[in-house]
């Protein structure tokens, strides 16, 4: 039993680092099977160079650094509005969101927007895109950030204003400061998984606004390919090095 | 104080009321109604969009669904359990450890699920390294399966499973340990009659947060299953597009999302608490 458990541990980590190593090794591969056949930089050459990747990219990139901005600062706000007095019914919703299937969130995003439609002018786009992105990662922001100000000492505050501050110029100007390893930390995990998402995205986004998950997933839908290992490993090893970042930044 | 506390609140009461309560009331709203011409929605109010649900069509999704989610959720507790213990007793590396298990999580479940497309096709690693070693001479079918699909939510969802168990289990009290040892309980009664029970609120936490996204799983029973293991995830998507009966679909929604409720309410509320 002792021994037999670290060998277990170690199949266990293996068993969850291993197939995104392989993908890695063999977006390598110059072969297009799964047979060692030299190395070759020439899938991500194809990756880079095909327009509807590229596009998705960049797609991608601007929804989550306006979906990652927008839920960065509201959650923010939030936690601490939260971490001044709980609301029970805030804080219920958001939690609630954290645990409502991505398909209901997407369809219901969906129903709402078509409703709203009614309204001239309107339709699906990267608008409607970055707001469905600042409703799901906005509970993330809030956990992340609530857990900093539960580290910090509200007597701090307190002493600010004793001291002649303002109830703003004691946020902006202790507590702020404080939290600024816990917001960055939240923002990185925002963008992560703006980023990565696909379900909610595929519901809400117009024809004109078609992410890199929607790429992907179209590519994987016809089955594996060494195009898609090398985006892949381009996305896993990118979004690995914030979400290792954003974990160094809340252990602080 | 109260003031700029509610300034600060209301940009997130704007987002979750309009963004997620709204849309949310709006389909169950939808849900009874009818499914008018051309997929738009009619007139008379009804519930037989609920009690579609168990036309023997549905109901056969639904129990695959709860099936394949219960499943998940136990060889998670087994692959998970023993690891959290393992952790739970590292010593000064532990944070190290957690995080290798929450960095994959976190990065791109999509390209995680492709991971396993990669694998396990015909001319994927297995059946190529098995077909080399001559064990077999076709390939094996190892994609687009119910094991593939079983395979690939485990995968996606193990450390959902992981963190709460190890919480729970890194606050039993050492003491406890040393004493059912003092007192002659061999380890595996000790393990069995300590420290399981103690950890049993990680385990039905942990439990509720792997059984929920995988029970409105879409993207693995789609890519994994090749749409042949239609879980409730893929029936809800499909009503809102290709069969564009947006009633059926909002009642399927509805219910999942009180199914979810339920279960959070009955097992994981203090889940709720600690994380907010």
């Amino acid at each position: 039993m002792r021994r037999l458990l670290p060998l277990y541990v170690v199949a266990f980590y293996l068993f969850l680092h291993l197939p995104i190593a392989i993908l890695a090794v063999f977006s390598f591969n110059h072969s297009r099977f799964t047979v060692w056949e030299g190395f070759s930089l020439r899938w991500y050459r194809a990756a880079f160079e095909d327009p509807q990747l590229a596009e998705g990219a960049l797609n991608s990139l601007i929804i989550a650094v306006a979906a990652t901005a927008m839920a960065t600062a509201v959650g923010t706000l939030a936690a601490y509005g939260l971490w001044k007095r709980g609301s029970p019914l805030l804080a219920g919703s958001l939690y609630l969101s954290l645990v409502t299937p991505e398909i209901v969130m997407g369809v219901s995003l969906l129903a709402f927007y078509q409703w709203l439609f009614r309204f001239p002018g309107l339709r699906l786009g990267l608008h409607t895109v970055i707001l469905a992105h600042v409703t799901f990662s906005l509970a993330y922001v809030v956990v992340v950030v609530l857990a900093r100000l539960r580290t910090l000492d509200p007597a701090l505050e307190e002493a600010a204003m004793d001291l002649g501050a303002t109830e703003w110029g004691a946020f902006r100007t202790v507590t702020l400061p404080a939290l600024a390893p816990g917001i960055a930390a939240a923002a990185l995990l925002a963008f992560t998984i703006s980023f990565d998402d696909y379900v909610i995205t595929s519901m809400v986004a117009g024809v004109d606004s078609e992410t890199l998950p929607m790429v992907i997933y179209a590519m994987a839908r016809r089955g594996a390919n060494p195009v898609l290992n090398a985006i892949s490993a381009v996305i896993v090893f990118g979004l690995g090095a914030l979400v290792l970042v954003s974990e160094r930044l809340r252990a602080r | 104080m109260k003031r700029l506390r509610r300034a600060f609140l209301a940009p997130a009461w704007a987002v979750i009321g309009a963004l997620f309560l709204g849309p949310l009331a709006l389909v169950g709203l939808y849900s009874f109604l009818t499914r008018g011409a051309y997929g738009g929605l009619g007139q008379p109010w009804t519930l037989e969009n609920y009690t579609r649900l168990l036309d023997p069509l549905y109901g056969a999704i639904l129990v695959r669904s709860f099936l394949m989610a219960g499943a998940a959720t136990a060889v998670c507790l087994l692959l998970a359990f023993p690891v959290a213990l393992w952790i739970a007793r590292a010593g000064p590396r532990r944070n190290l450890y957690l995080q290798l298990v929450i960095i994959p999580f976190w990065t791109s479940f999509l390209v995680r699920t492709y991971a396993w497309m990669f694998l396990l096709r015909d001319t994927g690693l297995f059946n190529t390294a098995l077909q080399a070693l001559g064990l077999i001479d076709e390939p094996l079918p190892l994609l687009y399966t119910p094991g593939a699909v079983l395979l690939g939510l485990v995968y996606g969802f193990l450390p959902f499973m992981v963190l709460p168990v190890y919480a729970a289990l890194e606050r039993i009290d050492r003491n406890l340990l040393e004493a059912s040892a003092d007192l002659g309980a061999r380890p595996w009664a000790t393990l069995t009659r300590i420290v399981i029970p103690l950890s049993a609120p990680g385990i039905r936490a942990g439990a509720v947060l792997v059984f929920i996204p995988c029970l409105g799983a879409y993207l693995t029973p789609d890519l994994l299953g090749g749409g042949k293991q239609i879980m409730i995830g893929n029936l809800i998507q499909n009503q809102f597009t290709t069969a564009r009966d947006w009633p059926f679909g909002s009642a399927v929604s509805l219910a999942l999302m009180l199914a979810a409720m339920a279960l959070l309410v009955l097992f994981a509320r203090r889940g709720a608490k600690e994380l907010l």
